[in-house]
């Protein structure tokens, strides 16, 4: 049952909403205007805000000095990569675990978290080696590979809550009338599923663009992502925060459009399931 | 004899011309994003041009940095061709027989040219395993104009006693003026640094002769209260997270009365499209306690072939070719003299022109050749480094130690609590790392 709201209460929401929204945003905000000033302004205290002179001089020395176009194809293949493989060994998995549990799901869901609690450090050396006898060092291969696994259980558990949803009867039914496996998951239940198979896949695309610690240890020249770009203009010796904001805005700007795009899908997937 | 000679000679002119044919090798370089690398990579077709060799660069956050190139040449990952290293690594990745020595450099690169401080940091046992691509120092950065206001004049060398007179005459917080910038950002490559050179000077050191930590000495007490009170009376607010660049750019706003600090900053500050004191600093060597020991320290920014590399040639004529005269000369036409990466060569602080273009010159020079790392302390070490210690246990420590010490200029302990917190790891550590 919906609460009655007053006008004054809405927008004290309103503007509480805005207030919180704007203080997550504000980061990246300043990061987008810092990469206009000069060198000089970036750094000037007490800081300036609007009122400076604009400049597209960062990004133009930015474009000069590296091959942006290469790195971000680096990261559409790589996280694009990464996701697809994932929701495709998910599906399945969370399928099994959703509608044909056993004794063990429970413990096999735990289990796949847990792998999430080992600091990505710990192993650093071992894939390492493995990459290095494998040939996968500085590989997109080795990249989507290794993406892949890191966020599977996460694909797998947001699947696995999607899929509860789902009424196990509209599935005996769709079996009654003689689809086998195959058609089960591909004609009734992706389809029914796709706004959470979607929003995963959102989701995990994000945290793949975002991965800064494998995508920076693994590569060098030729996988290098929009992440080592990044780290390329960060300087120990020398003051260059308005080229260095500049990269970062070009590195997040394409991920950040399409949070904006889907939005809605966003927002629905991830609050899918809570709302009974 | 005339036939086997032309033959000779043919055979020759063939190898070469195969040689040349089939030189389009690429190497991969990697190095950190600071002012004189950025330059390099804008060189790099002047190279190309030369050799034929292609590069590819990989550029990184300087932690980044070492922890993946340590990381690697430990697993002979052979993902880079040469890597950017300091003076820490050097000596210590030598004895590990990871790097290539640098001992067949052509005649016309001139090694002995090299500054001596520098090639005696980034040998091992005699052989040079690094090549130097800038190098530093540290020293005194100061305002000439507040200086003059406080009615002092800042010696050529001055002691610790009369930079606190100066930071105590300079200070003036209602206008935002703080007599001193120091580092105080917890590292083994931030305030260890600076810290473990102001140690060196109060007649401190890390380790004694059996390798028993110091940290529990009179002298290192002395050091540490002094550097925290100049701190705390005369520096800037949240001294306890400023590193080289927050210093920098509190310098270059006008904040600072001094700063101690690598002599790389010198060219930044006195850069009129950066700095807004340009034409008001002048340079001093780093203070003493008269005990003998300055507190400068040295540091080479050096370009090294991990051992095991395919493209070992191709490496070593990009080093021939970065770290020689004729590179210094390249910037110097292209990007004038001030812009040439300082600390490498004698020659260059013989050469007028540089001299002109960079009024630090001389002081950075004085500075560099006051540097000894081999016998950083007062008294006898079995170590070699300034800074730092040449152990691979350093970073850890240093940094751990980094992290009592940071915490003691925030307030949040005091000198005798950092310093027996500080002695306690290292001993520990050390223990386990079985010295």
């Amino acid at each position: 049952m919906a609460r009655a709201v007053t006008p004054k209460k809405k927008a004290i929401n309103t503007a509480a909403a805005w207030a919180i929204g704007l203080l997550i945003f504000f980061p990246i905000l300043w990061t987008i205007l810092t990469s206009f000033k000069t060198e000089a302004t970036a750094i000037a205290d007490p800081p300036v805000f609007l009122f400076f002179d604009w400049t597209l001089e960062n990004y133009q020395v930015v474009q000069d000095r590296s091959d942006y176009m290469r790195f971000l194809w680096n990261s559409v293949i790589i996280a694009g990569g990464s996701t697809l493989i994932g929701v495709m060994i998910a599906v399945p998995a969370a399928w099994s675990m959703a509608f044909v549990p056993s004794k063990r799901t429970k413990d096999i869901l735990l289990w796949m978290l847990s792998t999430k609690m080992l600091p990505a450090v710990g192993v650093l050396y071992p894939i390492y080696l493995i990459f290095i006898s494998m040939g996968l060092l500085d590989t997109r291969t080795g990249l989507v590979f290794i993406l892949m696994m890191m966020n599977l259980p996460i694909i797998v558990w947001m699947l696995y809550t999607y899929f509860k949803e789902i009424p196990g009867e509209i599935l005996e039914a769709c079996r009654m009338d003689g689809a086998g496996l195959k058609e089960e998951i591909l004609h009734i239940l992706t389809p029914m599923a796709i706004p959470g198979i979607a929003s995963t896949m959102l989701l995990n695309f994000i945290l793949a663009w975002n991965e800064a610690f494998w995508t920076l240890n693994l590569t060098a020249a030729q996988a290098a992502p929009l992440t080592a770009f990044i780290a390329s203009y960060s300087s120990p010796e020398g003051l260059f925060f308005a080229k260095l904001s500049a990269a970062s805005t070009m590195a997040i700007a394409p991920v950040l459009i399409l949070g904006w795009f889907s939005q809605k899908q966003l927002v629905r997937g991830l609050t899918f399931g809570a709302v009974k | 004899m005339n036939l086997e000679r032309s033959l000779y000679t043919a055979s020759v002119l063939a190898l070469i011309a195969a040689g040349s044919a089939q030189a389009q090798t690429t190497i991969t370089i990697a190095t950190v994003n600071n002012g004189d690398m950025i330059r390099m990579q804008g060189l790099t077709e002047d190279f190309t041009a030369q050799t034929g060799h292609q590069v590819e660069w990989v550029i990184l956050e300087e932690n980044v940095l070492r922890q993946r190139v340590t990381q690697d040449i430990a697993t002979s990952g052979g993902q880079f061709d040469i890597m950017t290293i300091g003076m820490y690594e050097t000596p210590i990745w030598a004895a590990q027989d990871w790097l290539v020595p640098l001992d067949d450099l052509p005649e016309s690169y001139d090694a002995d040219d090299i500054l001596p401080a520098m090639r005696a940091g980034l040998s091992y046992e005699g052989t040079l395993y690094a090549a130097p691509f800038y190098g530093e120092s540290s020293m005194v950065m100061y305002r000439t104009d507040l200086m003059e206001k406080a009615g002092l004049e800042m010696p050529e060398a001055p002691t610790w006693d009369f930079i606190r007179e100066a930071a105590a005459a300079m200070t003036d917080r209602d206008n935002e003026i703080y007599g001193i910038c120091l580092r105080g950002k917890a590292g083994w490559g931030e305030n260890m640094a600076f810290i473990t050179t102001v140690a060196n000077s109060f007649g401190a050191r890390w380790f004694d002769e059996d390798w028993t930590p110091q940290l529990d000495s009179p002298a290192w007490m002395e050091a540490v209260t002094f550097y925290n009170d100049l701190l705390a009376n005369y520096g800037p607010p949240g001294a306890s997270t400023n590193g080289f660049n927050e210093n920098l750019s509190l310098f270059q706003q006008g904040k600072c009365g001094m700063w101690i600090d690598a002599t790389v900053a010198a060219s930044f500050v006195t850069n009129p499209n950066e700095s807004t004191v340009a034409d008001k600093v002048g340079f001093a060597l780093a203070p003493d306690k008269g005990l003998g020991k300055r507190a400068n320290w040295l540091w080479a920014w050096a370009l090294a072939i991990p051992a095991g590399t395919q493209k070992e040639e191709a490496a070593k004529d990009f080093i021939n070719w970065a770290t020689s005269k004729d590179y210094l000369a390249l910037v110097a036409e292209k990007e004038g003299w001030a812009n040439v990466p300082p600390g490498s060569r004698t020659s260059l602080y013989e050469n007028p022109e540089y001299l002109k273009a960079a009024p630090f010159a001389e002081m950075t020079l004085q500075s560099i050749n006051a540097a000894d790392p081999e016998n950083p302390t007062v008294e006898p070490v079995p170590y070699v480094g300034i800074q730092y210690v040449a152990i691979p246990e350093w970073a850890g420590i240093g940094t751990t130690a980094g992290q009592e010490f940071s915490a003691m200029v925030a307030g949040q302990q005091s000198p005798e609590q950092a310093l027996e917190k500080a002695q306690t790891l290292v001993a520990d550590e050390m223990e386990a790392a079985g010295y």
